[in-house]
């Protein structure tokens, strides 16, 4: 925003005409701590001034080259071909605001129509909705679809989920009367679902099928959290049964961008189709057999169902699903499958290279694990300073996030795509290597 | 048959041996339009007088539907997950919704034949 227009006096009348003192007290269900608090910025500074301030500000932040990124956790770099901002950038999709009307936008609608099919060809399910916000609330819509499916009222994650995905999943459920659980102790009668990260948190394969299976003899939903690009090498949900698979989209053509715009996308079963959330566009024939396309199956949406609406979703991430649509068109499924096995075979040249680093060891040698791995170490904070030094972004130490699971304490989970060239593989285990020795020799 | 009572949220229900069977009037399904979907309740659900029992949904309209008694819903009427169109050609016959095992009597406020014809008398639109 480089330009605000409001006065003092515009704000003191808005803030009087909504009740709130002060915009502390306006932004009060924000965190304290996340907050701008001040900038600092003395009064009487010229434009020209403050725009410089600013850039020195900017400039603090630490920018690291996509090759030098081991780092994925839920939003990954990923090679992006210019065909995907050539085609969302056409004013047609880019300025439009969510034209649904079928009168007037016969283009955006058939646009959503292709990511439904190609998210459902891409999970093997049966049907597809228009997108959602992102992974973590896509997956907290099917743990309500689950819920309003089965009567029941609690959800149990297994194997590792993304801990913001699984807070995510708790904030619904305080809303909408669910409880989380993790782990399979509790599946029981009154379990909607087992949901599951494929591959998990750590980067771990998951036994998918032997988990839709523990849910299908409770009379649960199987819902399955998956990762789009690992769909190029691993069995699609629809094959193992899941009855919902959701995912995040951001690595189907989307930069990182400090975390959003993503695209989440939620797929099911043709028996649960009317508990999907959100838009849903249809294929339909005119009165002249010609092809169109409409919105369809939105009577559970708020402007019809209104309090008893079953989820409050009622838009989606057009922009952002045309871009994994140009993507996955533009790869195809051979192209798909590529990205897969790259990323997979530099993950595991990567991994084996710092396993046999003194020191280092993988976390979890028994597990399988496609492009994302977790290894322990000695001195994390240690080696990842040298990275850092190097100017590369080392994997995510997982510690933190789980704090009452001691085997997690020293793992970092490091990541490999294919914008991860041999020559920065070289790089990271040289620095690790060295790391590992300087610690070592400290320690004497 | 037994004698059929409905509602001023145009349900209708007949009980026969303490137990009462539920759908919606013609007039109902009159002013809906084609039925494309019903969400019903699972079997063994408790009933007050008065709850919201389901989601009958139209061409044109999503509307709650309202059980006439109180009870326990005995079973509920799986051919319309196929053929919800039988809501709108047999309202009172295959269209049938749920059927419940009373708990107690019938409740007060229920119209007869000529108080519900009254009651729509006027009504559509």
């Amino acid at each position: 925003m480089p330009y605000l227009v409001h006065s003092t006096d515009d704000r003191r009348a808005m803030l009087e005409a909504l009740g709130a003192a002060s915009m502390d007290e306006l932004l009060v269900d924000i965190p304290a701590r996340l907050r701008l608090r001040s900038l600092g910025l003395e009064p009487g500074l010229s434009e020209q001034e403050t725009m410089a301030r600013m850039r020195a500000l900017a400039g603090r932040n630490r920018v690291f080259e996509d090759r030098l990124w081991f780092r994925g956790a839920g939003v990954y770099r990923r090679f992006i071909p210019a065909a995907v901002s050539a085609v969302i950038s056409k004013p047609e999709f880019y300025t439009a605001y969510t034209p649904y009307q079928p009168e007037a936008s016969q283009g955006t609608l058939q646009a959503i129509f292709e990511f439904q099919t190609l998210i459902a060809e891409l999970t093997g399910m049966d049907v597809a909705n228009a997108s959602l916000y992102d992974g973590a609330t896509a997956l907290a819509e099917a743990a309500m679809m689950a819920v309003v499916h089965t009567g029941r009222h609690e959800v149990v994650t297994a194997g590792c989920l993304h801990p913001e995905y699984a807070e995510v999943l708790r904030c619904y459920g305080d809303g909408r009367g669910f409880q989380l659980r993790s782990g399979l102790d509790h599946v029981g009668p009154e379990t909607a679902a087992v949901i599951f990260q494929q591959p998990s948190f750590l980067g771990l394969l998951e036994d998918a099928s032997g988990l839709t299976d523990i849910a299908h003899r409770h009379g649960a939903l199987s819902i399955a959290c998956v990762d789009p690009i690992s769909l190029g090498m691993l069995a699609p949900p629809g094959e193992y049964g899941a009855d919902i698979a959701v995912g995040e989209g951001q690595q189907l053509g989307l930069a990182p961008s400090y975390g959003g715009p993503h695209v989440g996308f939620i797929a099911s079963r043709q028996e649960l189709v009317r508990r999907l959330p959100g838009r849903l566009v249809g294929e339909a024939r005119d009165d002249r057999g010609r092809r169109g396309y409409v919105l369809t199956l939105t009577a559970r949406e708020q402007h019809i169902r209104r309090a008893k609406a079953t989820s409050n979703i009622c838009t989606n991430h057009s922009l952002c699903a045309l871009a994994a649509s140009v993507y996955l068109t533009y790869m195809g499924p051979e192209g798909l499958r590529q990205v897969a096995e790259v990323s997979h075979q530099r993950a595991h040249a990567l991994a084996e290279r710092l396993a046999a680093i003194p020191g280092i060891e993988l976390a979890f040698p028994d597990r399988h694990f496609l492009n994302e791995f977790p290894v322990r170490m000695f001195h994390v904070e240690h080696h990842l300073a040298r990275l850092r030094e190097a100017g590369v972004l080392g994997g995510l130490p997982a510690g933190p996030s789980f704090p009452d699971q001691p085997d997690l304490a020293n793992v970092v989970v490091f990541c490999c795509t294919e914008v991860n060239d041999p020559a920065a593989i070289d790089l990271v285990v040289d620095v690790m290597a060295e790391a590992a020795r300087t610690a070592e020799e400290g320690r004497r | 048959m037994a004698d059929r009572y409905y509602t001023e949220t145009h349900e209708w229900v007949a009980v026969e041996d303490g137990v009462a069977t539920i759908g919606i009037t013609d007039f109902a399904q009159a002013q809906l339009g084609d039925v494309v979907f019903l969400e019903l309740p699972r079997v063994g659900k408790l009933l007050e007088a008065g709850d919201s029992f389901g989601v009958v949904e139209s061409v044109k309209a999503a509307s709650d539907l309202y059980s006439p008694v109180a009870g326990t819903v005995l079973e509920i009427n799986e051919d319309l997950n196929t053929s919800p169109e039988r809501v709108n050609t047999d309202p009172y016959g295959q269209g049938w919704l749920i059927r419940v095992q009373l708990n107690g009597d019938l409740g007060q406020g229920l119209l007869d034949e000529a108080g519900y014809e009254s009651l729509t008398q006027g009504q559509s639109h």
